[in-house]
């Protein structure tokens, strides 16, 4: 088990090592690129910003239960929607999302490339599969992460102020204050820095399951759930050794 | 020419290559024949270099692929083109995307060049009128050409077709063994076909080579395999009841 593991690990640090040799033609790479941030940045925007906003009115309604005490000013309500999406609901719970959706859609059509012969006509062309597959779209989700967070923590904050509103948990007033008082930017700096190592993840390490499926398209599922679930382990497991390092 | 020396591949306990030498005829088509199992396609792969061989050369024009420097095997890769046996085109492009991929990477033509010779292309494989199309909207016999269309957009060469009939009708199997063999004599290619199609092996074979149980057993032409005593060519080319009543047949002349 612990000799799969550093072994996969080994086969995970050469593919890279492909991923990132000197591109053949940089132009071709770029409009990968650009069409890479389309399909896995553009696209999954509105999808965020729904699911940040449902967030951010749960966390609302939730820490306004748990303050139910005259003497805690309500605005401490906003106090704590604020530090929650901005340290970890927007980075983490996002990224999870994200590795569910934009990960297994890399290792599926990686894997279809590979049972179909896409790749190998790629290399027989002498073009690097590697690279011109996989690293526009590391780029792309790395690149455009911070605009999914910001829409993301934008996106929660409304959806905690249209909570508190509607359901009359405090006045608009009160959660403005909150947002305001003691908000420290780094917070912001931090968030960015933790979204930016998930988005590598969630783009290099679906690509290396999909990258070198054997097999048919049940081969090609059984990629995608891997990939996920390492995905996600990775997420967590670096959450937790950044937030360690950052925030200790 | 493509000279293979001493070719062994291996997977596991399975030796699938044991020692093949063979030298593939420039300005020809050579066939790659033998049952399933018998280690064309792995035989095939190694050539290309998708597959690295046990032991072994492979010289495209004295030239060794991996003993090469990573850029100088791209230049080599280059004057090559293959045809998959799936086509493997890239479903998300249309198919003068697909064409014009290696022109896009490997030269400096303009756009207009480019367009002009992707139209030449798809015009020397009968299939101009699908530039805008996707692969899935094409039949499998239009997809070869397409294929076929991608494989000499950079004049390679070497073309490699791996199991070029499969999934065709015979007619049109007709059409794809004809077009490959024009072609290959119109720009003196080294072309190397692994099949199991017998009438591609009548039709197209100017030098054939027979691979049983990894090694090859047997090595001529279309016109000598009819008549070659060879159990093993025999036991192969013999197998279906058409041929055994064209042996038949030719017997009793």
């Amino acid at each position: 088990m612990i000799y799969r593991f550093f072994a996969e690990l080994g086969a995970y640090w050469i593919f890279l090592r492909q991923v990132f040799r000197r591109p053949e033609r940089f132009a071709e790479y770029r409009k990968a690129f650009w069409r890479d941030v389309d399909a896995l940045g553009v696209k999954t925007l509105p999808l965020v910003v729904i699911i940040s906003l449902f967030m951010g009115a749960v966390v609302t309604i939730q820490t306004a239960l748990n303050l139910e005490d005259p003497l805690i000013p309500r605005y401490y309500i906003a106090i704590a929607v604020r530090e929650s999406i901005l340290l970890e609901f927007a980075p983490t719970i996002v990224s999870l999302i994200l590795a569910g959706i934009v990960g297994s859609n890399i290792s599926g059509s990686l894997g279809n490339m590979r049972i179909t012969e896409q790749i190998d006509a790629l290399e027989v062309m002498g073009i690097n599969p590697a690279g011109f597959l996989v690293l526009p779209k590391i780029l792309a989700n790395v690149l455009f992460s911070p605009v999914l967070l910001i829409f993301s923590m934008a996106g929660g904050l409304v959806g905690g102020y249209l909570a508190g509103w509607w359901l009359g948990l405090l006045s608009p007033g009160e959660f403005l204050l909150g947002l305001r008082l003691e908000f420290q930017p780094f917070y912001i700096a931090y968030s960015v820095f933790k979204m930016t190592v998930f988005a590598f993840f969630i783009a290099s390490v679906p690509s290396f399951f999909g990258y070198r499926v054997k097999g048919g398209p049940l081969e090609v599922g059984h990629a995608s759930t891997q990939a996920v679930i390492a995905t996600i382990l990775a997420i967590i497991l670096f959450n937790y050794i950044l937030t360690n390092l950052i925030l200790q | 020419m493509i000279s293979v020396r001493n070719l062994h591949k291996s997977f596991g306990d399975q030796h699938v290559l044991r020692g093949i030498d063979v030298d593939l005829k420039p300005g020809k088509c050579n066939l790659i024949i033998g049952l399933s199992g018998s280690g064309k396609t792995v035989m095939l792969k190694s050539i290309l270099g998708l597959i690295q061989p046990d032991e072994g050369t492979i010289l495209y024009d004295g030239r060794n692929l991996r003993e090469m420097e990573h850029s100088d095997a791209r230049k080599v890769r280059q004057e090559m083109g293959m045809v998959f046996q799936g086509s493997a085109l890239f479903t998300s492009q249309s198919i003068e995307e697909n064409v014009r991929l290696p022109l896009d990477f490997f030269t400096s033509m303009s756009a207009a060049e480019k367009k002009e010779r992707v139209r030449f292309c798809l015009e020397r494989v009968r299939i101009e009128n699908a530039a805008h199309k996707y692969p899935a909207e094409l039949s499998g016999g239009m997809q070869k050409r397409v294929a076929i269309a991608r494989a000499i957009v950079l004049n390679p060469k070497y073309l490699f077709c791996d199991e070029p009939n499969s999934g065709l009708d015979p007619e049109t199997s007709l059409v794809i063994d004809a077009l490959i063999q024009d072609i290959t004599h119109e720009y003196g290619m080294t072309t190397v076909i692994n099949t199991h199609d017998m009438n591609s092996v009548l039709e197209i074979g100017e030098h054939v080579l027979l691979l049983k149980g990894g090694e090859k057993v047997w090595e001529g032409t279309n016109d000598e395999i009819l008549e070659a005593e060879n159990p093993a060519v025999v036991d192969y080319v013999f197998r279906s009841n058409l041929m055994k009543r064209v042996r038949t047949a030719l017997s009793g002349q």
